[in-house]
């Protein structure tokens, strides 16, 4: 491997085992790394890691930097720093892959000005032009894109959970495993104290159907219509800015810009104008349903199915009839 | 106690899209006529954790920092409005096009030369270009420890608190000052400007500084210091047609809609 061809991938493990996004990060730097020429590194720093880096060479890392132990228990950016300016300081790599989660997007930004070099955010897309990396994001609340090169090395890069699928996995697959030291150092930030909030059904993140509620939603008593159809549809309830600034849900409920992204199989999207901003947190979705009073908002053009009408009217019979239709194909 | 708080002005993100143009020959994003630019809401953030910082302590100075063009002064007034104390201006044409690196290099440069700072919040990202990046970029220039992702923000003792959102909850992390926070929107809604602190804003004073002001040449600032390229950006085309569901009622359509998820294997 050359000096500066490589790739390397900042994993993550949740539960012990690498997260999805590490794999699908894996699968990318793979296709980068060929075309560069180089090999792909992975980096994994956590505590009961368990067999997590073979893990990660059978979906395409070539060599595995591990460090595992109770110091690496939970994030913490200048322990992370650390180690990862050891690691690309020994071995430059090109580009370094990170998951724009909410370890990602706080470490690489750090990370590319600790090594003099800058970074680009939630991307869905990269890839070599000319011998050089290049990366796609969206902006502008999701409704442009800019593709960026970059004029230092290397190009950093977070990459948005679901842009990317997931490669095959190959037990076979043969790699090096690396066992990093295990150094508490003193950081000058403190973890005092996590507090996990099991949030009442399905994540918003992982949910597979999202039922959002806006304006025309109109009240609580919206909300919990918007909830009896996410329970039937297995699915987790979101919400517009608006809806959350009026306080008819809890803050954490807000999908958009300035709220949580979301990409499910199915977004219904309940009295929800559709602006920028909104679309930013749900435009992913592979199939949106949107039912509003204005046949003019802007919601319906990213839509497959639309209804022009009252949220207040539609959701009980469509509750229903989504309930008997479910229960009928399941017998 | 001072608090810098950095705000960024931008095209109002509550538009529609379709409003957006892309001049393809700067590949930046024209300003849509006749909707007036914002302070980024992330930033409106910043500036209410600031303000509730200051009610907690009892005293504290808030200086508003943000890089621009001259119109910025606009969302330096607007956060005046609201109860901050100074505003600096950074609107040196030499400044323009800066990408994520150089405006962390120019606002560090301001915040020292500020001098006393001891906390910097920033909004987690700007709702324009949605990076997030000035604001770790900052402490790394600066050398201060910093927490992103806030939605709550304390000071005592010399030390910040600060509950940080992450995927499943929240952690609360504690730093020594000076040092570095970016608030998220979970900090809950902002407060309005009240008539009082808009007459009081009009006396208050907002510095405007060049990039030889802040001791940085041209070759550090804008374009030519920035080290991305923009190669394109566009606005992808939607090639989705929406089905309008028909029916005579809201009963009928919304049985329909349900069929209409099943045969085409949405469910």
């Amino acid at each position: 491997m050359s000096a500066t061809s490589g790739v390397l991938v900042i994993a993550e493990a949740e539960d012990g085992a690498p997260t999805d996004l590490s794999h699908k990060m894996l699968g990318l730097a793979r296709r980068l790394a060929d075309d560069l020429g180089g090999g792909v590194d992975a980096v994994l720093l956590g505590e009961n890691l368990g067999d997590s880096a073979n893990e990660l060479i059978a979906f395409g890392a070539d060599r595995v930097h591990v460090g595992d132990g109770a110091a690496y228990a939970v994030y913490l950016a200048e322990a992370w720093m650390e180690k990862l300016t050891t690691i690309t300081a020994a071995s430059p790599p090109a580009v370094i892959l990170a998951g724009h989660t909410t370890m990602g997007a706080d470490l690489a930004p750090r990370l590319s000005f600790r090594l003099g070099t800058t970074v680009a955010t939630a991307c869905v897309e990269a890839e070599v032009v000319a011998g050089r990396p290049q990366a796609t994001r969206p902006c502008y609340g999701g409704a442009a894109r800019e593709v960026l090169s970059f004029k230092t090395e290397p190009a950093v890069l977070t990459i948005k959970s679901k842009s990317q699928a997931t490669p095959d996995r190959d037990d076979d697959r043969p790699g090096e495993v690396i066992r990093l030291s295990i150094d508490a150092g003193e950081t000058r930030v403190r973890i005092v104290e996590r507090k996990i909030e099991a949030t009442a059904g399905v994540r918003l993140e992982t949910a597979n159907v999202v039922v959002a509620g806006g304006r025309g939603i109109n009240g609580h008593e919206g909300f919990k219509k918007a909830q009896e159809l996410a329970d039937v549809l297995g699915g987790a309830v979101g919400a517009s800015r608006v809806a959350c600034d009026l306080e008819w849900c809890p803050p954490s409920y807000q999908i958009g810009l300035s709220g949580r992204t979301v990409a499910p199989e199915l977004y219904i999207a309940l009295g929800i104008s559709g602006a920028g901003q909104h679309m930013a947190g749900c435009g992913n979705a592979k199939t949106i349903v949107a039912v509003n009073t204005d046949r003019e908002a802007q919601i319906f053009q990213s839509s497959r199915f639309g209804i022009v009408g009252d949220c207040q009217e539609i959701l009980p019979p469509l509750i229903d009839e989504l309930r008997k239709l479910k229960s009928e194909s399941k017998t | 106690m001072h608090i810098a708080v950095c705000v960024k002005q931008i095209q109002n993100p509550e538009i529609a899209s379709a409003l957006l143009r892309v001049d393809e020959v700067t590949n930046t994003m024209r300003l849509a006529s006749g909707v007036s630019p914002v302070m980024s809401p992330f930033d409106e953030q910043a500036v209410e954790a600031a303000l509730r910082i200051r009610e907690a302590l009892g005293d504290a100075k808030i200086t508003v920092v943000t890089m621009g063009e001259e119109s910025a002064r606009q969302v330096l007034k607007a956060a005046l409005s609201l109860g901050a104390d100074e505003g600096v201006l950074l609107a040196d044409p030499a400044c323009q096009n800066s990408d994520s690196y150089t405006t962390a290099v120019t606002i560090s440069h301001a915040i020292r030369k500020l001098g006393d700072v001891d906390l910097v919040l920033a909004g987690r990202q700007a709702a324009d270009l949605d990076a997030g990046v000035v604001g770790c970029g900052l402490a790394e220039l600066l050398d201060m420890p910093a927490v992103t992702f806030a939605r709550a923000v304390a000071v005592d003792d010399g030390m910040v608190r600060v509950d940080r959102v992450i995927e499943n909850g929240y952690e609360i992390q504690e730093a020594p000052l000076p040092a570095l926070v970016t608030v998220s929107h979970e900090i809950g809604p902002v407060r309005k400007a009240s008539l009082r602190e808009t007459m009081r804003a009009a006396r208050k004073p907002i510095t405007s500084w060049s990039a030889d002001d802040l001791g940085l040449d041209s070759e550090q600032v804008g374009e030519l210091g920035a080290r991305r390229i923009v190669e394109r950006l566009y606005i992808p085309n939607s090639d989705i047609e929406c089905e309008y569901v028909p029916g005579a009622s809201a009963e009928e359509m919304a049985r329909n809609l349900a069929r209409r998820l099943f045969e085409a294997n949405v469910l």
